[in-house]
């Protein structure tokens, strides 16, 4: 038997999801030691754990490399989603620590459970191979399925694991099935290679097949119409922190990936692959806006206002081209932010001991706790997409691009939708500042921790919404290499 | 020739999975998976993957399967047993298929002893697949590790008692 040689092992295209793992292990390991009664140092060390990657892909920006036989490429764009889901990972985290205890529910395996899941999502953004973007994608999904029923003695709970977790395993096998077919059909997983002998041949019916499978994998992650089922079962039942990590980084790392394959790898394949998309997020768009009107439900609500945000992103992935990946990139940067910090108000409220999740017990909510009541209001503001709030720009880069790649009428679905949110939106704050409170409102329980992710969140709406360029250019910057 | 085979083997695959989702019968569904399994490993050794199929065969035939039947004797109790055995008349067919298998078995074991031994691993061998885990696919190796310590930990924080 001949030695095997050893293969090039380049880590530095690694570093940043390395950290993340390595903090999780460490996570694990102090969780055992003392002091066994408090897990609060357990939340600050994989806060630290995160910035550190945080530090470390900032500092990589505009040098990446790639490695392991091409299965791994940082790039500028892999970077950016580092970025995206660094800071959603860090403000979940700074949500969790007193969330959590105040539930009774802290444990290092929790933190470390968030951890793998964005080291799974870290990798899922710049995988170059359909092999490791279906490992990264279990890794993400797996740690989230425990999540989402981390509060084992609520029924909900049970329900959403039990719901994400069943229908996350038939949407993988209908992604593993997609894999294969592509790799019957080009004998190849790498994404490059993926390209070269699709762009060789003629139209392969099995490769078509194969990309319509890995289409319904991906769209269930992405929780698109109509593969959208799972969000507001498994949005409600969660906690509320897991529920922002869900709705946050888990999508982010999936468009990563769909951009990376789609609008930048296949676009010989453009005119099929644009008609299904148009129809997704024509579809996704209104579906989760109407839906949204009949929520009395906040989580639920947030659950179909956020399938409707996929939609909007599926109308960048649509428009194609550098133009409508940068405002993809872009707009998930804005809804990161919107979204983590919409969610982290309602951990913030409790009402009699419970969770605030119904929208009639944010009456009044103006008067009693103006700051709060103020930030939350600027959130659902920015996720109406009002000037000059991130959502809004967000929003004009992401229909702007449509227009001008000449799907009009898919941007005139879009603004319709957009007007029909800002219904449900609107009515949250009606409610905070023109009902009169009820005996047993919400009221605020108060966390630095939260505070501070709360106004992290916020002077990052402000910000993206006063001064976008920068941050378009970086997103442009991020997306030009691949698309060139 | 081929071609037959796979037919044969793919509607043995397709009618066990069926069976499997359309049995009432827990004990029954479980016996379609382990005929599905084995016809899955059928085809991955006419594919020329015999380390897949062996490993089909040993760990989600064998070593899966007995836990599934293990968990459906513990977890849902049948009707007991009793009275003669309705199928009794088809004892008769144990003798003769028996001795048709330990005849096949013989034949085997006769044509294995004049063959000579396999020279060079072939593609689907252990050596091959051992080779491309450590080289080609090394990331996707190191990253299933993390991928199954993340499962471990998640079931120890669903299993454990206190909550």
């Amino acid at each position: 038997m001949s030695p095997i040689p050893a293969p090039p092992v380049v880590l530095g295209p690694l570093l940043p999801s390395l950290i993340v793992v390595g903090t999780a292990i460490v996570v694990l390991l102090l969780d055992l030691l003392p002091p066994r009664a408090s897990k609060a140092h357990l939340g600050t060390v994989a806060l630290a754990g995160l910035v550190g990657a945080l530090l470390a892909t900032l500092r990589t920006w505009g040098s990446g490399g790639r490695a392991f036989h091409d299965m791994i490429v940082l790039d500028d764009y892999a970077l950016f989603f580092h970025i995206v889901i660094c800071y959603a990972a860090a403000l979940i985290v700074l949500l969790s620590m007193d969330y959590l205890r105040r539930a009774g529910a802290e444990s290092g395996e929790g933190y470390g459970l968030i951890l793998f899941s964005t080291a799974g999502m870290m990798v899922l953004a710049s995988a170059n191979d359909l092999i490791v973007v279906f490992l990264a994608i279990e890794l993400m999904s797996l740690s989230l399925y425990v999540l989402a029923g981390l509060f084992k003695r609520r029924r909900e709970a049970g329900e959403a694991s039990m719901k994400y977790f069943l229908l996350g395993v038939f949407a993988s096998a209908f992604l593993l099935y997609g894999i294969a077919l592509v790799y019957g059909a080009t004998g190849t997983t790498n994404f490059d290679r993926i390209v070269v002998a699709v762009g060789a041949g003629p139209r392969d019916r099995l490769f078509l097949i194969g990309l319509g499978m890995l289409m319904v994998g991906f769209g269930f992650k992405i929780s698109s119409v109509p593969f959208h089922m799972w969000a507001p079962d498994v949005y409600q039942g969660a906690p509320t922190s897991v529920t922002a990590l869900i709705a946050t980084g888990s999508k982010a790392a999936v468009f990563a990936a769909l951009i990376r394959l789609l609008v930048a790898g296949l676009r010989t394949i453009q005119p099929d692959s644009t008609a299904l998309l148009w129809a997704l997020a024509a579809l996704t768009m209104t579906v989760g806006n109407v839906v949204a009107i009949a929520q009395s439900n906040l989580k639920r609500m947030l659950a179909y206002s956020s399938i409707a945000h996929v939609g909007y992103m599926l109308v960048g992935l649509v428009a194609g081209g550098a133009p409508g990946a940068g405002a993809v990139l872009f707009y998930l940067l804005a809804y990161t932010f919107t979204t983590v910090g919409t969610f982290g108000v309602i951990a913030l409220c409790e009402r009699a001991g419970q969770e605030a999740v119904e929208v009639r017990d944010y009456a009044g909510l103006g008067r009693r706790h103006p700051l709060l009541a103020l930030t939350l209001g600027l959130f659902l503001l920015s996720l109406i997409g009002i000037p000059p709030l991130a959502g809004f720009v967000g929003k004009f880069y992401l229909f702007g691009s449509a227009v001008r790649a000449g799907y009009v009428w898919l941007a005139v679905i879009a603004v319709l939708n957009s007007a029909v949110a800002a219904y449900y939106y609107l009515r949250v704050i009606v409610y905070m500042y023109m009902q009169e409170p009820e005996a047993a409102s919400a009221s605020l329980a108060p966390s630095f921790a939260g505070g501070l992710a709360l106004a992290i969140a916020l002077i990052g709406i402000v910000l993206l919404g006063v001064m976008p360029a920068p941050f378009a250019d970086l997103a442009q910057a991020a997306v030009a290499p691949l698309i060139r | 020739m081929a071609l037959a085979a796979f037919l044969l083997i793919a509607a043995v695959a397709l009618v066990s999975a069926l069976g499997l989702i359309l049995k009432r019968n827990a004990v029954h569904g479980a016996l379609f998976l382990v005929v599905n399994l084995g016809s899955i490993a059928a085809l991955y050794l006419m594919l020329g993957a015999e380390f897949l199929a062996a490993a089909q065969v040993i760990i989600y035939a064998g070593a899966i399967m007995v836990l599934f039947v293990f968990a459906i004797m513990v977890l849902i109790p049948g009707k007991e047993e009793t009275g003669p055995d309705p199928r009794r008349s088809y004892r008769l067919l144990a003798a003769p298929l028996g001795a048709l298998l330990l005849f096949e078995l013989a034949v085997a074991l006769a044509a294995r002893r004049g063959a000579p031994g396999a020279a060079t691993a072939p593609a689907g061998s252990v050596e091959a697949i051992g080779r491309l885990l450590f080289t080609d696919f090394l990331f996707p190796f190191e990253l299933t590790s993390v991928l199954l310590l993340a499962a471990m930990v998640g079931v120890l924080l669903l299993a454990r008692r206190r909550a």
